[in-house]
């Protein structure tokens, strides 16, 4: 990703930054333009608090060039407490940890570089609680 | 809306072929479709290709192949939908005759995936960039998420998984143009390196060259052409859904599958039961039983068990992928839509051979891109 | 009076044993872990970095002063390892804390003292009421070069301090420095590893400064080493520590609840600031604590904080270090810590 795209999307990928929708009550993260579940453009902003449950889980062992290096890493849909679902990386663990309804936490977290001297791309990952 | 028949069907061999070039591929399936016709004459055209910017760095793909087929000036347009391109390039075509805005026109897909390019972040494209590929998911992982979801709300196991891939590898023997005409079995499946847990590679349809092309006609120039009997258009459907499976209320369930059939269905006036032959989207094992499941084959959680008792076997009662499906016959993204056309056309002639499926009247075939958020479903009537 | 109203510290979950260092490179495992009385080091995950340390440790920070983050007028990561030659650390930190962008941000630069750096101007700021809250952070993934001496103890960590006036945790009540140009450490652009003077770098360069700020600041407080409830210096490896100490007076026990280097390594420009932590996570109102920072290049820092009854309130607020470093645990042999730190070459794109 490069960097106008990436700047663009800083809300999100660094503050979990979302929006209800002030007609029906759904939230969307990332923010839409129009709310798919009652067509209202009636938005206010919500931030997730980071915290949520695994409803599922992949480890994955064949990654794109650019995780390679990760692999195998896991990668779980999450549904926070807000109730808005996201896909993301369940680090610091070891894959046997996982479990359904895992209580998870996001941490901020390097995701990805398209090259050696490209910008370096943070956002969020889960990690599992442990207390 | 006017009747649309089917007036020739054209494939490349599906596999790694290295002396084939993009352009090479699609001429030779549209050649071979144009010869199964027996016309001369062609509209317009239709190309379903997922990624040929990346696989191969070519875009502006309609006018190429209109070009290397010797048929520029008539139009020609690519048409992309992930691995649904080539359903929905059948789609537009059917629509352009329906219409009656033209009489003959082709509808291919091609891919060619093995010339070097990241495939694994090719076929990535085809999910939401943003908000699931950003954190290194890939598409077996995609896949693999369903099915463990799938394992835990109905007790699906990693062994039915692996039957599915063993009825279609039964299958692809009989299809002289598949890319692994073998057979394997449940122990060789599970034995298989890991890809994305708890999918293997034997879950996984293959990186695969190829093309296929099908070319459709008004009743009126079809009920000329004696060469085949009469394959009928009787419903093209089709439906989008949300990009990212996190978007779902139900992982494990295809919405856009379900509504595509029903709108199918009611346009073909059918029932699924009257469906004899079925060609679906089986990008991985989990994906066949998630399919028949949105299909209405049989309710959520039920379609591990008719794979087991072989129903969905060439000669069981709803014969599933008799090509080998994506799995055994390989999975070049932007043809696999227009092959599996090809082959239920096939199958209501009564010409496919070995894996003939005896008295096939009425054909289905289900395509889909990404995680499935399009879908697009024909349903083809055979009037022999 | 100005002080820390807010603290946290964070490590990675990696480790790398000692011994397997030594054993790589044919060393002898008991005389390593004696020399430098040293057990184990905290490695970054391959996702981690000066910058993800830095917002993990402000976290806490933040839910320890109970502050909103639009109220803090500056922000400062002191590190030798800030993952940009080029583009500030402190930019993703404020946004990543919703802290800006009405907000003064720098990098600090000093090898190991980088982080006492941040912290002093963060506190000056709001001694001298330019702002109402200002944060200074100290964190690195220090590396040191294969085989040699420092790999033993490069580590992984940091610790955030949000200073201000008001419901302040712990006082600062004076500083020090001592600073002089002394070549024992440093890196220059482009270069991977660091260099070192070998022995150079205990006597003229930690020992001089140390020594130098310390009883500077002793002489300028007029207070005694016995004063003190608890001690922290910078420590680049078990044994400089607690010489240190004995040179100024001190006693081990005034030292020993701020000394993480055996199990966590050196964390450079974090590393006293994160002793600094384990010791807030358990002084009590009015404990006097002693600290002296080192740099190469060369210089030091020296404060003196007093604990307030505020401290008590805000400790469990947030995890405290000596558990974070106990839980969860990852051992790394020495072939994955290698990839770990990319000391492998690969062909791109990796």
């Amino acid at each position: 990703m490069k960097s106008p795209q990436y700047t663009r999307e800083i809300p999100q990928r660094y503050r979990l930054e979302a929006q209800k929708c002030k007609q029906c009550g759904k939230i969307h993260f990332p923010p839409r333009l129009i709310c798919d579940a009652c067509q209202s453009r009636d938005f206010e902003d919500v931030h997730l608090a980071g915290k949520g449950r695994v409803l599922t889980w992949t480890v994955i062992h064949v990654a794109p060039a650019k995780f390679d290096l990760e692999a195998p890493y896991v990668i779980a849909i999450v549904e926070m407490e807000e109730g808005v679902r996201l896909t993301c990386q369940v680090v610091d663990c070891n894959p046997e940890e996982l479990a359904l309804n895992a209580p998870v936490e996001m941490v901020f977290r390097r995701i990805q570089e398209d090259g050696q001297a490209d910008i370096i791309q943070y956002g969020h990952k889960a990690v599992l609680q442990r207390e | 809306m006017r009747d649309v028949y089917v007036l020739g069907i054209g494939m490349t061999r599906f596999g790694e072929l290295w002396a084939s070039s993009f352009r090479d591929l699609f001429v030779e399936a549209a050649l071979e479709a144009i010869g199964d016709a027996e016309t001369d004459r062609l509209d317009s055209m239709y190309i379903g290709c997922m990624s040929g910017g990346l696989f191969v760095g070519q875009e502006h793909i309609g006018a190429l192949m209109a070009d290397y087929l010797g048929r520029a000036p008539i139009p020609a347009t690519r048409v992309e939908s992930a691995c649904a391109s080539g359903g929905a390039a059948v789609r537009l075509a059917y629509l352009e005759v329906a219409s009656g805005a033209s009489e003959i026109v082709l509808a291919s897909g091609v891919e060619k995936m093995t010339d070097g390019a990241d495939v694994t972040a090719a076929l990535a494209t085809a999910a939401d960039q943003e908000y699931e590929v950003y954190h290194g998911v890939t598409f077996p992982g995609l896949y693999a998420l369903m099915a463990r979801a799938h394992m835990f709300k109905y007790g699906t196991t990693r062994e039915q998984l692996a039957q599915v891939a063993v009825k279609n590898h039964y299958h692809g023997t009989m299809n002289p143009n598949a890319q692994y005409p073998f057979e394997i079995t449940v122990e060789q499946v599970l034995a298989s390196s890991m890809v994305a847990d708890p999918l293997r590679l034997l879950d996984c349809s293959p990186v695969t060259d190829g093309a296929a092309a099908v070319i459709l006609a008004s009743e009126e120039i079809a009920k000329k052409a004696q060469a085949h009997p009469l394959v009928r258009i009787a419903a093209s459907a089709q439906a989008s859904g949300a990009l990212a499976l996190h978007d779902r209320d139900d992982i494990t369930y295809l919405d856009t599958v379900a509504k595509a059939s029903q709108l199918a269905y009611q346009q073909a006036r059918i029932t699924p039961e009257k469906v004899d032959v079925t060609e679906v989207h089986d990008c991985f094992t989990i994906a066949e039983l998630c399919v028949m499941e949105a299909l209405d084959y049989t309710e959520p959680g039920k379609a591990a068990n008719l794979v087991e008792a072989g129903e969905t076997r060439i000669g069981g009662r709803m014969p599933i992928n008799t090509s080998g499906g994506l799995k055994a016959k390989g999975h070049p993204v932007g043809a696999s839509g227009v092959a599996q056309i090809a082959e239920i056309t096939a199958q209501l002639r009564g010409e496919a051979g070995d894996r003939q499926v005896a008295e096939a009247r009425i054909g289905l075939a289900q395509n889909m891109g990404g995680t499935g958020a399009s879908c697009t479903v024909h349903i083809l009537e055979g009037l022999a | 009076m100005a002080g820390i109203v807010g603290y946290g510290a964070y490590v990675p979950c990696y480790r790398i044993k000692a011994e397997d260092i030594a054993r790589q490179w044919g060393g002898d495992p008991g005389a390593v872990k004696r020399g430098l009385l040293l057990e184990e080091k905290t490695v970054p995950g391959l996702d981690e970095d000066t910058i993800t340390i830095s917002v993990q440790a402000t976290r806490y920070a933040l839910q320890r002063a109970g502050i909103s983050p639009a109220e803090i007028g500056a922000a400062y990561i002191g590190s030798e390892s800030h993952p940009y030659a080029v583009k500030p650390s402190g930019t993703v930190l404020i946004d990543a804390l919703g802290i800006g962008p009405e907000v003064h941000v720098a990098d600090y630069e000093f090898a190991c003292k980088a982080g006492t750096e941040a912290m002093f101007v963060a506190w000056s700021h709001v001694q001298a009421g330019h702002m109402k809250y200002a944060l200074g952070i100290g964190a690195d993934t220090s590396q040191g070069a294969p085989g040699d001496a420092l790999e033993y103890t490069a580590s992984a960590g940091g610790a955030a301090f949000i200073m201000g006036k008001e419901n302040v945790a712990a006082e600062i009540l004076e500083t020090y420095s001592f600073t002089t140009d002394t070549a024992d450490f440093w890196r220059k652009e482009h270069e991977y590893y660091p260099q070192h003077a070998g022995r150079f770098t205990g006597e003229p360069a930690y020992f001089r400064h140390i020594e130098g700020a310390g009883r500077g600041i002793l002489e300028k407080s007029g207070r005694k080493p016995e004063d003190f409830a608890y001690v922290v210096f910078h420590m680049p490896n078990g044994k400089f520590p607690l010489r240190a100490g004995k040179l100024l007076g001190f006693r081990k026990e005034q030292i020993e609840e701020g000394w993480l280097v055996n199990i966590m390594g050196n964390t450079y420009s974090g590393s006293s600031p994160t002793g600094l932590a384990a010791i807030l996570d358990v002084a009590k109102p009015g404990d006097l604590i002693f600290m002296v920072s080192f740099g190469s290049g060369a210089g030091s820092d020296a404060f003196i904080f007093q604990a307030t009854k505020r401290l008590p309130e805000i400790q469990s607020k947030a995890p405290g270090i000596r558990a974070i470093l106990g839980e969860n645990r990852r051992y790394l042999d020495y072939g994955q810590y290698a990839k770990y730190r990319r000391k492998i070459i690969f062909n791109s794109p990796v």
